[in-house]
């Protein structure tokens, strides 16, 4: 036997027909092109989701009024005023999980400067919260305790309510913009940080001091929420364990009377998230197998309507010396050929649907080598068995039983 | 003494169909020579192509021995029978079994792949000088559907001829032929068979087996006669005295 003459053969026999090796081709293409293109997307989505939720912050942990009964009524929580500075001074006091604690009263209102307006929302924190929800600033300072404790008529803001109010001439800081009818004095401008998961942009605040808010803005004497950073991810369990601890000893609560506040964590959201889109990308998979087996079956299809021409092809070429050896490998030779180039060119398909798409989408691009074996695989698989098993057959007959065949 | 190509005792074939027997080779004794040009005659169904595979190494018989150039077809496995058929023998269909979408002159080569001895340089030389042989030379790169019947079955003699075999079987070669067209072929099997060839050429026309040395007649799957021809026809001859095509009125 001798390969390169049977390479030869079967480049011939496949030129020969083009057609049919291309409808081959094809199954393989869209077979591993869908799995990887699918695979790519829904993962693509999870790795964003990941990232946008890890961007509203730093390990953190929110505390919000309130209670959520466990399988029973949700409680409104907007008007709870359980949440004090209290709270906050004993937390800092006696944890050891957490390494940043801010209180935040918040109001949204128009921000105004001259004849410009926008509507916007106050956050009313101390100097940690930057830290904790990962804010940096880009020019100016962040206020000081003292402005804190003096009820400062200050502000940071954001790059959204820059550009509305000041356009990209003016350097905002400095400046005072009226806030509720209360002049604040910009002292500082955030880094843009974009949209976060929800969509949300994150670039559309003022920060102010809480005291600030809280008294001058809002009135109230308590906090609306308690932000914090556990001090590593590791130990997030274990810091929202304490918060519930010192709040519930703080909040005086008996044994058996349920939480009124409630505490969430950053990677509670990962996880719902992550568990949202780790169906997607099943789903997403599952619609990739489907086109899989389909192209499977286009391979198969073609492979077995094919034989009576090729069982004859078969004949005949016995009949002029090949043996059944050579015949098997010519078929696994074009099985083998047509399997490469169709994969090859099924992942080149495959990565351009996932760049396209998480392009469109606006999705990290990811290269799952795991999709692209695995379908390069499976396809290659299915080209050469079914390449193979018509032909083995055809290969046992005797020639002229082969060249008979109708 | 001439050398026995092809030696055949007390044959038999039979075909299974459902709960039938079919007795299609009975007991057949017979041997060619070097040089023959025999013809294996006889009606429809009288089992001459059932010999002709066997002979072929195409299908194996039911009982009996086949001896070609001296060696037993009954000790040979499959792969052995594939290089047989590949370097002794040159097998030629009624139907021309050529390749589609493949020019004549790879249509001629193709056995040459199937021999690991001829080097690629010498596959193209050698089927161009069998193509030569059959005077189709100059239509080395046409495809068998750009061919007539005649030429067709030119390269399928080509083809036959390429790894220079010891013996040619034909099956009803010139059954899908006109009587010019059959002459054709036959004025070219009579050339080879000058030039030496053994050729062994099934047929149930009685006109064509007269271009032969000897003829073999069959029936119901024994040999009835066994004869040389006298008064051979001579096809260069006989086309010369074919009237012209121009002469034919439609
Ligand atoms: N593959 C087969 N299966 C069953 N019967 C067959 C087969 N081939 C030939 N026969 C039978 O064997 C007999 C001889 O056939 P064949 O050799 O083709 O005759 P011929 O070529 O002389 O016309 C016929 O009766 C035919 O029906
Ligand atoms: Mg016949």
């Amino acid at each position: 036997m001798n390969y390169i003459n049977l390479t030869k053969i079967a480049i011939n026999a496949l030129k020969r027909n083009k057609f049919r090796a291309i409808l081959t081709m094809l199954g393989i293409i869209i077979g591993v092109g869908s799995v990887i293109g699918m695979l790519s997307i829904g993962e693509g989505s999870k790795k964003n989701i990941q990232d946008e939720i890890s961007s509203m912050g730093s390990n953190m942990i929110f505390v919000m009024p309130g209670s959520q009964r466990r399988g029973g009524v949700m409680m409104g929580n907007s008007d709870s005023k359980s949440l004090t500075m209290k709270d906050i001074e004993q937390l800092e006091k006696s944890s050891q999980y957490l390494s940043r604690i801010s209180p935040q009263v918040s109001s949204s209102g128009q921000a105004i400067k001259g004849n410009k307006n926008w509507p916007t929302s106050i956050y009313g924190v101390n100097t940690e919260y930057l830290e904790i929800r990962k804010y940096e600033l880009e020019d100016g300072r962040i206020f000081t305790d003292k402005e804190i404790s003096s009820l400062g008529k200050v502000c940071l803001v954001g790059k959204t309510v820059v550009e509305n109010i000041f356009g990209e001439s003016v350097d905002p800081v400095g400046q005072t913009i009226r806030f509720a009818g209360i002049p604040l004095k910009i002292i500082g401008v955030l880094k843009e940080k974009g949209q976060n998961g929800m969509g949300m942009d994150q670039d559309d605040l003022i920060i102010a001091p809480y005291t600030t808010v809280q008294r001058r803005i809002l009135a109230i004497t308590h906090i609306q929420a308690i932000y914090a950073s556990s001090i590593d991810e590791e130990s997030t369990d274990q810091a929202i364990e304490e918060i519930e601890t010192v709040l519930r000893s703080q909040h005086k609560l008996k044994e058996g009377t349920s939480d009124d506040f409630e505490v969430r964590s950053q990677a509670e959201m990962v996880q719902a998230f992550s568990s949202v889109s780790d169906m997607l990308t099943m789903l997403l998979g599952a619609i990739a197998g489907i086109s899989l087996l389909v192209g499977g079956i286009g391979i198969m299809n073609i492979m077995f309507v094919s034989v009576t021409e090729r069982t004859k092809e078969i004949g005949l070429r016995m009949s002029v010396g090949g043996s059944g050896t050579d015949i098997l490998m010519q078929f696994l030779i074009e099985a083998v050929i047509l399997s490469i180039f169709g994969g090859i060119i099924g992942i080149v398909f495959g990565l351009l649907i996932s760049a396209v798409a998480t392009n469109a989408l606006n999705l990290p691009f990811i290269v799952m080598q795991n999709a692209i074996i695995l379908s390069f695989l499976v396809c290659t698989a299915i080209g050469v068995f079914f390449g193979w098993y018509p032909a083995r057959k055809a290969a046992n007959l005797n020639p002229i039983d082969a060249i008979r065949h109708e | 003494m001439q050398k026995t190509i092809i030696e055949v005792k007390d044959l038999r074939k039979d075909y299974h169909v459902g709960e039938v027997t079919v007795h299609a080779l009975r007991k057949i004794n017979m041997q060619i020579q070097e040089g023959d040009f025999a013809a294996i005659m006889g009606t429809s169904g009288s089992g001459k192509s059932t010999m002709l595979n066997i002979l072929g190494c195409l299908d194996k018989p039911t009982d009996g021995t086949y001896l070609l150039d001296g060696v037993n077809m009954a000790d040979m496995n499959k792969n052995q029978l594939a290089q047989l058929r590949n370097s002794k023998l040159g097998f030629i269909f009624q139907s021309y079994n050529l390749l589609p979408r493949t020019t004549a002159l790879e249509n001629v080569e193709l056995p040459l792949y199937y021999n690991s001895k001829v080097k690629s340089k010498e596959r193209k030389e050698k089927a161009m000088y069998a193509l030569e042989q059959v005077g189709l030379a100059d239509r080395f790169h046409h495809m068998p559907n750009q061919l007539s019947g005649g030429q067709q079955q030119r390269v399928a003699i080509a083809r036959s001829l390429v790894n220079d075999p010891v013996v040619i079987l034909a099956d009803e070669a010139t059954g899908n032929l006109d009587t010019r067209t059959s002459y054709e072929i036959m004025e070219l099997f009579q050339k080879l068979n000058d030039e030496g060839k053994t050729i062994a050429f099934v047929t149930h026309e009685e006109d064509i087996a007269r271009f032969m040395k000897r003829n073999i007649v069959f029936r119901d799957g024994l040999i009835k006669t066994e004869m040389t021809v006298d008064k051979r026809h001579n096809a260069t001859q006989l086309i010369a005295e074919l009237p012209h095509e121009s002469d034919i009125d439609f």
